[in-house]
């Protein structure tokens, strides 16, 4: 409890970890509060193709190893817990993980956003048993298999294609008329001749006994239902900030944490980079310049603040 | 106890067969998660030392996998007297695993 860090990053997602490379470079003790899972969403990816420097694209999971040894080198801590309370109310900044309390001068919330399931009868008993949100984590055991895959942004075109290395047949289902993916991974996937779209259309309930066997869907335009027989059923309908263990940090009206001036969140001393304030682009690369910038943020409110 | 390595061969013997329960992490070489869990897995084994045996199962590798139904990894089973008393899916902290082993452990 005696160690008062300059800098706690909550989160080692892109946004997180380029915070840390930041923070370390400029010589404050930096801790990161990686989560269970760290690395955030690119963990569950393949080849990452938009992150520049990489002309041959990237895996997302050795791109995290690599951001994370590059934090290291630095000298960032890491504790590989989930926080459990966020305390912003005392002059140093008290963070759970795991069994231990920390305190930091200043904090870096880059909590990320995780996946957003349907929400629909039959679908949370059946997550790991057909019900699925990473492709690239459990394609494999749907060899042969039918599959659905709802969305129609570019990470549910990732996943359909990811399917299709392994599935007999992938059907992306779309609950309006047009893909909201990139014309690239669109293209990809309408010429991939094993995909199927299915748009204006809804999942209602996913059924079946132990796992998946079928899912009930709605025709928006005309409200009809009828029922599908598939093996599995991945969900990419977005992401949720995920804001939920903070009290007294202001959120927006879509639940993603409000930012004022300089990357600060209503809280003075508590600033914020990434995915869980950005709405908007939600990419690798600019989850990372916001990270750096945080950092860049934080490190000038340190220098302000009287010793 | 120290890591095992599981196959369809030695799972009746190691696993079913254990007087002590065992901890089995199914994984893969593919499955980014599985190389988060891994680690975990490793120190969960140290620690519980002669309470609970602890070993890997390569999903690519072996069959038995089908038989209960994993169709994600990671999965974290925990076997008592050749029956599964728990099933934790996809990557979590190493203390919310242990909150759930020991919830079966009854300790």
């Amino acid at each position: 409890m005696d160690k008062v860090y300059d800098v706690i990053i909550l989160g080692s997602g892109p946004a997180g970890l380029t915070a840390a490379i930041y923070t370390t470079r400029a010589d404050l003790k930096t801790l990161v509060v990686a989560g269970g899972k760290w690395g955030g969403q690119l963990q569950l990816t393949t080849l990452v193709e938009n992150f520049p420097g990489f002309p041959e694209g990237i895996q997302g999971p050795d791109l995290m190893q690599n951001m994370r040894k590059q934090a290291e080198k630095f000298g960032t801590d890491f504790v590989d817990e989930d926080f459990t309370e966020a305390d912003f109310s005392s002059k140093h900044f008290k963070i759970t993980a795991g069994s231990k309390t920390y305190q930091g001068k200043s904090v870096i919330i880059a909590t990320g956003a995780d996946t957003k399931w349907l929400g629909v009868p039959g679908e949370a008993e059946k997550i790991g048993r057909g019900v699925s949100s990473c492709a690239p984590c459990d394609a494999a055991f749907f060899r042969d298999k039918k599959v659905i895959v709802v969305g129609g942004g570019d990470s549910a075109m990732e996943e359909a294609l990811v399917l299709t290395k392994f599935a007999s047949s992938v059907t992306v289902v779309h609950r309006s008329e047009a893909l909201r993916a990139s014309e690239i991974m669109q293209k990809r996937a309408k010429e991939n001749p094993k995909i199927k779209f299915i748009f204006n259309t809804q999942v209602v309930e996913v059924l079946g006994e132990a796992k998946v066997e079928r899912v009930k869907l709605k025709n928006n335009k005309t409200g009809e239902t009828s029922e599908m027989p598939v093996d599995g059923v991945f969900v990419a309908i977005g992401h949720m900030p995920n804001t939920k263990a903070f009290r007294d940090i202001d959120l927006d009206e879509k639940g993603f944490v409000k930012v004022h001036e300089h990357y600060l969140t209503n809280k003075d001393g508590v600033f914020v980079a990434g995915d869980v304030h950005d709405s908007e682009y939600k990419q690798a690369i600019t989850a990372a310049g916001f990270g750096c910038a945080a950092a860049l943020e934080a490190e000038k409110w340190l220098d302000e603040q009287p010793s | 106890m120290a890591d095992l390595t599981l196959t369809d061969q030695n799972f009746q013997a190691e696993v079913l067969d254990s007087k002590t329960p065992v901890l089995v992490d199914f994984w893969a070489e593919w499955c980014a998660p599985c190389r988060i869990v891994s680690p975990i897995v490793e120190e969960l084994g140290k620690e519980y030392g002669d309470k609970l045996k602890v070993g890997k199962l390569n999903v690519d590798e072996n069959q038995i996998s089908n038989k209960y139904g994993i169709m994600s990894i990671p999965s974290l089973l925990v076997f008592k007297n050749g029956q599964v008393v728990k099933t934790m899916i996809g990557a979590q902290s190493k203390d919310s695993f242990k909150k759930e082993i020991d919830q079966v452990l009854g300790n």
